[in-house]
């Protein structure tokens, strides 16, 4: 869910202006906002599922420190989605264990 | 039993009653005076410089809590939103016979409108009573912190620090 | 290899604070950031700071984060953005990424103001989706302007935690609770009777026992502590909430300091390991200084003086001011450092430091 009006902020005019696809869903985001800030807007949560137990993971700090909010974008696996902007046309995978390369047999 | 603002986060009555912030019961009765409910002694004195009549002082060390000379406090209400705190209240006890005016820092969207009948909260923001809108300020120097006045019944007075936030959906 | 009088790891309040100093005394100043723009956290901080005047007290966070921008920009300081730094080499040579390719920097002093990073805390449900620091919560709102949830637990009394509490509620989320292990809430008054006249319960002596949720967070399961910190059996209630956020404090972000090869001492108050320094800020190393959230967890407003205090420290040592013009300049920031640090807040940090920098005299060369 965005946050558009606020009492403090200036009110956030800013529209979605580019569209990345999400496990091939088309998902409105905002060029140049990070990769996981467009999918909260969206309402997705799990990001991941890892390698051993295939639990699911989300974001967790926020600064690209802890590496939980990993995903495949653009054929590119373990790509920090907090701290990644989004450009338009961007293809972002859920990320499953370690990820694969896109151009890997 | 409310045992102190480091245990519940609401400054108990006798914390209140030792703060050099807290104006006697003469002068509230006679007019409106600012409540000023920082009980710790944090480093910050905005506040001291906010008044425009040398009403408050913090002084040396920065920590003291904020002293009001309640001769020298017209009650204008200047000093609310300066405090970055939030904890500064303007009080004007006997606003009628029946009506208290109490104003407070309020920061969230939305705000009510002048003139709106509003369920206002105590320190816990539960509700107390309703109320009803009497000013909102929040001009520019205010910084985003706007300043809202309700109106309510008298007996009040002593709880009423808020709206209701749940009830402004 | 590129080259540059006085580098400066870090763009958060501490670095652009440090950046501005060594400036003003004419020199020669690049500042290296990881991030696409500068101010650290200081871009999610949108309450009024405390403090006395002289700190801009009042002034909201981000709002001293555009001043800070305005004077590096005004005085012609480098920014290098995008570029996280990886390494530390000796030489004083500096690693560090920039679109993919790797690139170096030689400095003739390193100031290291690289910040501090949020404490997870180990509970059932920990990993799942909807649990998450509170500064990171905190970015989403104030930065990025998306909720992350909309009934939110927070964990943590710290004025981390009241505060982020406050600004989501801000933002336009429910705090469902608040929960302090500890019998007492642990940051300002101020900041948790803000949260409790918006209706928001904060527990002390509670903590959480598990998060529940099989995909994502579905709900909370907390407990009471007893005065041994052991969870009494019968006291769990469960909660409405489809987020966790996390405020148990912070970690000193050291790894370049170590690799430098700084003496390192551990001083859990100020957030666990942090290398030893002077009162100039320097570390046992004569060339490397550092300030701020690495040198011990504080605040922004501390961050600034440390950044300033390095910042002053630095230049004197590269012969940009006299040891009397330095002495002065230094001494009227220790005295709004000392201000900071009074009050039963402040004191202990106040400590803290106090008996780090006299046991790390010995060590400095």
């Amino acid at each position: 869910m965005r946050v558009k009006k606020h009492p403090i902020l200036e009110e956030d005019t800013r529209v979605p202006d580019a569209i990345i696809i999400v496990d091939g869903k088309e998902i409105p985001a905002k060029e140049g906002e990070p990769i996981a800030a467009a999918l909260l807007a969206a309402g997705i949560r799990k990001f991941r599922y890892t390698a051993k137990e295939g639990k699911p993971r989300g974001i967790f700090c926020g600064i690209g420190r802890c590496t939980d909010c990993t995903m495949t974008v653009d054929g590119q696996p373990n790509v920090r989605t907090c701290v990644t902007p989004v450009r338009n046309g961007m293809i972002v995978e859920t990320q499953k264990g370690l990820g694969r390369w896109s151009d890997e047999q | 039993m409310n045992k102190g603002v480091r245990y519940t986060g609401m400054p108990s009555l006798e914390e209140l009653q030792n703060s050099p912030g807290t104006p006697s019961l003469e002068r509230i009765e006679k007019g409106s005076v600012a409540f000023i409910e920082c009980v710790q002694d944090i480093p910050c004195n905005p506040c001291e410089k906010a008044c425009p009549f040398g009403a408050i002082t913090v002084g040396n060390p920065i920590t003291n809590l904020p002293s009001l000379d309640e001769e020298k406090c017209t009650g204008c209400g200047v000093c609310i939103a300066k405090c970055p705190g939030l904890a500064i209240f303007r009080i004007h006890k006997n606003y009628t016979d029946d009506t208290a005016l109490v104003e407070f820092p309020y920061e969230y969207y939305p705000l009510p409108q002048k003139g709106e009948e509003v369920p206002c909260g105590d320190r816990a923001g539960e509700f107390v009573t309703m109320g009803k809108v009497s000013s909102v300020k929040n001009p520019k120097a205010y910084d985003g912190t706007s300043v809202i006045t309700v109106e309510i019944p008298k007996e009040f007075y002593k709880d009423v620090r808020t709206i209701c936030r749940k009830g402004m959906k | 290899m590129k080259k540059t009088q006085t580098a400066i790891i870090g763009a958060g309040p501490a670095g652009l604070a440090a950046a501005i100093e060594v400036a003003k005394a004419g020199g020669k100043v690049t500042l290296i950031d990881e991030n696409g723009r500068p101010g650290g956290q200081l871009f999610k901080q949108i309450h009024k700071f405390f403090g006395s005047r002289e700190h801009r007290a009042g002034t909201r966070g981000f709002n001293i984060g555009q001043q800070l921008l305005k004077e590096t920009e005004d005085l012609g300081v480098e920014v290098l953005l995008d570029s996280p730094v990886y390494g530390l080499f000796p030489d004083n040579i500096i690693s560090y990424l920039h679109q993919g390719k790797e690139q170096g920097l030689q400095a003739e002093k390193i100031i290291i103001a690289t910040g501090a990073t949020e404490n997870p805390l180990a509970f059932p449900g920990i990993t799942l989706p909807g649990v998450m620091g509170a500064g990171a919560a905190q970015t989403m709102i104030n930065v990025n302007r998306v909720l992350p949830g909309k009934k939110i637990l927070m964990i943590g009394s710290g004025n981390v935690g009241l505060i982020v509490s406050y600004q989501l509620m801000q933002a336009g989320a429910e705090v469902v609770a608040l929960i302090e292990g500890a019998p007492q809430i642990g940051g300002y008054g101020v900041h948790a009777a803000k949260i409790r006249r918006a209706g928001v319960p904060i527990y002390v002596s509670h903590t959480v026992k598990k998060v529940i949720g099989s995909n994502e967070v579905e709900g909370a399961e907390i407990v009471a502590l007893d005065n041994k910190w052991q969870m009494i059996p019968g006291t769990e209630q469960v909660l409405d909430v489809d987020t966790v956020c996390i405020a148990v404090g912070l970690t000193p972000l050291t790894e370049l300091a170590w690799m430098m090869g700084c003496e390192f001492t551990f001083v859990p108050t100020l957030g666990g390991h942090v290398p030893k320094h002077n009162r100039d800020m320097q570390t046992t190393l004569s060339d490397v200084y550092i300030a701020g959230d690495i040198s011990g967890v504080e605040e922004a407003s501390t961050a600034m003086e440390e950044g300033r205090l390095a910042g002053i420290a630095c230049s004197e040592s590269l012969g940009l001011y006299s040891p009397e013009k330095a002495a002065e300049l230094k001494r009227d920031v220790w005295n709004r450092m000392d201000t900071l640090r009074t009050g039963s807040f402040g004191e202990k940090r106040r400590d803290a430091k106090e008996s780090l920098i006299k046991q790390s005299i010995g060590g400095l060369a």
